[in-house]
């Protein structure tokens, strides 16, 4: 809810939120002009971690590129391995094996339930509750121990190839996968809903806080669940289909609240759709190679533009490649959904509480290096 | 013995060792119940089971620098700490243990009580207000809009109980409770049926009134960094630590005596000290059950539950309480 | 009005399920492993950085000196140099370095290697205030093995 703000200017001052804060997440800096609890403006100031990650494509390989993807979004590092393999594939024209196409879904699920449940722990965190976040990273725990057996690492995946996956799943994987699902759908009710979404404390913190209109999405160019908590529904798994998603059924949640509420309404439905498309994934599972054949050592994909973008966890991932037909990209332009989903901040936040503000930046759900690239 | 001049000393050592020891140790109970909780160990490696980590924790406080910054108020950000610990040991004094333990009867305890409470929110105001601190100077504005809203009901439900008994003295107020658990005032339904209400308001706002979670609005970390504290490290810090705890323990002490009949044992046997303490810890415990449990409140919210639900119903609670003693 | 008496009983209910939920999970066992003194099982796809690969039959590293992970390495952490030794066909390694601050563990240099003359270690327990400790002579660790 925004007040109409009426201060003399002498009687504001200067907030200066992060680039070290508990609530940031990371090294985000806000400058906030404050009227006591109220914020006036609120400025995000960037770059703190900036890396120059669309240059390093430049310089190196295409596949010298593959683990910067993953030290983007670190919540979701397996859907920008996906995003950046696409653009990749398409340029080059590579085709890949079907059982890959569903290790590939299979394993964004699962980190996109890994991301959504730290996003649940720590938005908990920024709510001042600790006890969900232990109970949150019981269940991410044991997502991260079935990813790390298959691919390697814990966090920062690099597991897709141009062409296919690093290695094959095994059937310790897959059995494993099946009992994380009946646990998870076991303990959503209970430790997830119960503890918390009907908590009043909770409901009153998030309901009708952080107002986001549809046309101020579209205007900022949020996507994800932001977007669709706020009406939009827009998720390019299903309009812009890549993969082997169109061969699953599952739903894309759509809340027209707006608010905090809705968002965080969004994500808890997403991890039951979630779980929905890996079991689907799971038993429609083909045999089959994981890695096509023939794909060159040096890749030098044609002189052209190509664009895939992918679902991550807080949006539409995109990556534009433009190729002069040498082995490195002339241009990698990386769209991040939080850099949008961000910029709405500044707007949205003004005349709000601080706490609320907090808790809002909370429900927009941001990784700084993903900002930042 | 009761005339001589060690009365006095020896119970001033008896309270300083409990309060320094509570104070100390709840610590390590609130780490130990929130892992618990939240299926950890807690601390397990000092001492056995980490009961000397309070200790080691006591010694790195203060060893460290007692770091003054530039730009804070000298006098009152030394002051502050000091006056979040003494009015919580003094309150002390006036607890009645059991029917013979009792550092000085008072006729108007009662009110000492609650006068003392409030001197530990004018601490975290001074100590926020003298850190020169931004964050430091919401929390203390925080923290008085809060204390200022939760005393009021906390008071009026006080009153009940003190049209009940007809004395502002603590020990009258639990030798009128003595006998089984249906004397208590919790249960005293012939005196007013919102009684167990009447118990939940004043708990809720014991909670409120030691800044404890849910309602942390003056420390929220996730928002003001440490509140209050921000500016604070050595045993400056330490002392609102022990100042916060000692202050829950009083909350406690003061439930039990008003609403749980102080040490009367539930089914009239053996009343004595032992009970109160038995009382006092299961409350302690839920003030860590429940911060372990629910997310913070916002500060508008905090105030909007008191001024809309307790004080109406606490009102509600006096106005039936008077009724019936009047009709009965 | 009726909002009102939703908020105070719905919101007790709720509260009080939260305050169950939670002191059910007070007496269940601990979950968490209690790391120094219990280790996790190392799983066989591990990424710690690399080591080199012994020849079983002659006893000393695969590795023919090709230099492909050194040129596929994004971040250049990997310098090797082989020589020939005095009528012998073959290159013989006789210094692998490995700069660990800058590797990623993409394992970009495995793929590469088409000898299987590399693979991941499975070493974790690695600190150190200095840097230096991070360049690893991956030959004299092997040599140290066995």
């Amino acid at each position: 809810m925004t007040v109409p703000i009426q201060c003399r200017p002498d009687e504001v001052f200067v907030l200066n939120l992060g680039p070290q804060h508990p609530a940031t997440h990371g090294v985000l800096r806000v400058k906030l002009t404050m009227d006591g609890e109220y914020i006036v403006k609120a400025e995000p100031v960037l770059g703190y971690i900036h890396r120059m990650h669309e240059k390093m494509a430049e310089a190196g390989s295409f596949a010298q590129f593959m683990p910067n993807t993953a030290r983007m979004d670190y919540l979701h590092a397996l859907a920008y391995n996906h995003g950046y393999v696409l653009a990749v594939e398409r340029a080059a024209g590579i085709e890949v094996p079907e059982r890959a196409e569903y290790i590939r879904v299979i394993t964004v699920e699962l980190n996109r339930l890994s991301s959504h449940l730290l996003w649940w722990a720590a938005f908990l965190l920024d709510l001042g509750g600790f006890t969900p976040l232990l109970y949150a990273f019981d269940d991410r725990e044991r997502i991260l121990d079935l990813l790390e057996r298959i691919t390697g690492s814990r966090l920062t995946y690099c597991y897709f190839r141009f062409g296919g996956v690093y290695n094959d799943i095994d059937d310790e994987f897959i059995a494993g996968t099946r009992d994380f699902i009946k646990r998870l759908r076991s303990r959503l009710p209970r430790m997830y809903h119960d503890l918390v979404t009907h908590n009043i404390i909770l409901i009153k913190r998030l309901k009708d806080i952080g107002f986001i209109t549809p046309e101020q999405c579209r205007r900022y160019g949020a996507t994800g669940p932001v977007a669709r908590g706020s009406g939009i529904n827009y998720d390019v798994r299903k309009n812009e289909p890549y993969s082997v998603y169109p061969e699953f059924d599952f739903d894309v949640p759509v809340y027209t609240e707006c608010d905090s509420m809705a968002r965080y309404m969004v994500r808890m439905d997403e991890i039951e759709q979630s779980l929905r498309i890996i079991e689907q994934a799971l038993d429609k599972l083909p045999d089959g190679p994981v890695k096509a054949k023939k794909v060159p050592k040096i890749l030098k994909p044609p002189a052209g533009d190509y664009y895939a973008a992918v679902e991550a966890a807080r949006g539409a991932f995109g990556c534009r490649l433009v190729c002069d037909g040498g082995k490195s990209a002339y241009r990698l332009k990386l769209r991040s959904p939080t850099f949008c989903n961000l910029s709405l901040f500044g707007e949205v936040a003004e005349g709000m509480l601080l706490a609320d503000a907090l808790a809002f930046m909370g429900s927009l759900d941001l990784v700084i290096p993903e900002i930042d690239r | 013995m009761d005339t001589s001049i060690w009365r006095p000393i020896i119970y001033l050592i008896c309270f300083m060792a409990f309060a320094g020891l509570n104070a100390a140790y709840l610590g390590w109970c609130e780490r130990k119940g929130a892992g618990r909780i939240q299926r950890r160990t807690g601390p397990m490696e000092v001492g056995f089971h980490g009961l000397l980590q309070p200790l080691a924790d006591g010694l790195k406080l203060m060893s460290k620098q007692l770091l003054v910054p530039e730009g804070v108020d000298h006098i009152l950000f030394r002051i502050a700490p000091i006056l979040a610990m003494i009015p919580a040991l003094t309150s002390m004094v006036v607890i009645p243990f059991s029917d013979n333990i009792q550092g000085r009867a008072l006729e108007l305890s009662v009110l000492l009580l609650f006068a003392l409470a409030s001197i530990g929110m004018i601490a975290i105001l001074i100590g926020g207000w003298a850190s020169g601190n931004k964050y430091a100077v919401i929390s203390a504005a925080r923290a008085v809009s809060q204390n200022l809203a939760y005393e009021i009901p906390m008071l009026i439900t006080v009153i009940t109980i003190v049209m009940i008994t007809g004395s502002m003295n603590l020990q009258d107020i639990a030798m009128d409770q003595q006998g089984g658990f249906w004397h208590w005032n919790i249960f005293r339904f012939d005196k007013s049926i919102f009684m167990p209400v009447s118990f939940i308001i004043f708990f809720i706002c014991s909670v409120a009134e030691t800044n404890r979670a849910p309602f942390d609005m003056a420390e929220a970390e996730s928002e003001l960094i440490a509140g209050f504290m921000t500016e604070y490290s050595s045993m400056g810090f330490g002392l609102f630590m022990m100042g916060e705890y000692l202050n829950i323990v009083v909350g406690a002490c003061l439930t039990t005596i008003l609403f749980l009949g102080g040490w009367s044992c539930p089914f009239g046997l053996f009343p004595g000290v032992w009970w109160f303490l038995i009382k006092i810890y299961i409350l302690i415990f839920t003030f860590i059950w429940i911060r372990w449990t629910y997310p913070r409140t916002q500060v508008y919210k905090l105030l909007n539950l008191s001024w809309k639900i307790l004080i109406p119903f606490s009102l509600v609670n006096l106005l039936v309480t008077a009724a019936f003693i009047k009709v009965f | 009005m009726s909002a009102y008496w939703n908020d105070v009983f719905g919101g007790a209910k709720s509260l009080a399920i939260g305050l169950s939920i939670t002191a059910r999970e007070f007496f269940k066992p601990v979950i968490t492993m209690q790391y120094p003194w219990e280790v996790p099982e190392i799983p066989e796809r591990f990424r710690g950085h690399i080591e080199l690969v012994r020849d079983e039959k002659t006893g000393r590293p695969k590795c023919v000196c090709c230099g492909m992970c050194m040129r596929s390495c994004p971040s250049g952490c990997i310098s090797l140099v082989g020589k020939k030794p005095e009528g012998e066909k073959k290159k013989v390694l006789t210094k692998y370095q490995l700069d660990f601050t800058k590797c990623s563990l993409c394992g970009s240099c495995i793929e590469s290697c088409n000898f299987g003359a590399i693979r991941f270690s499975k070493d974790y327990n690695l600190a150190s205030t200095r840097k230096e400790d991070y360049v690893f002579d991956l030959l004299k660790r092997l040599e140290e093995q066995g």
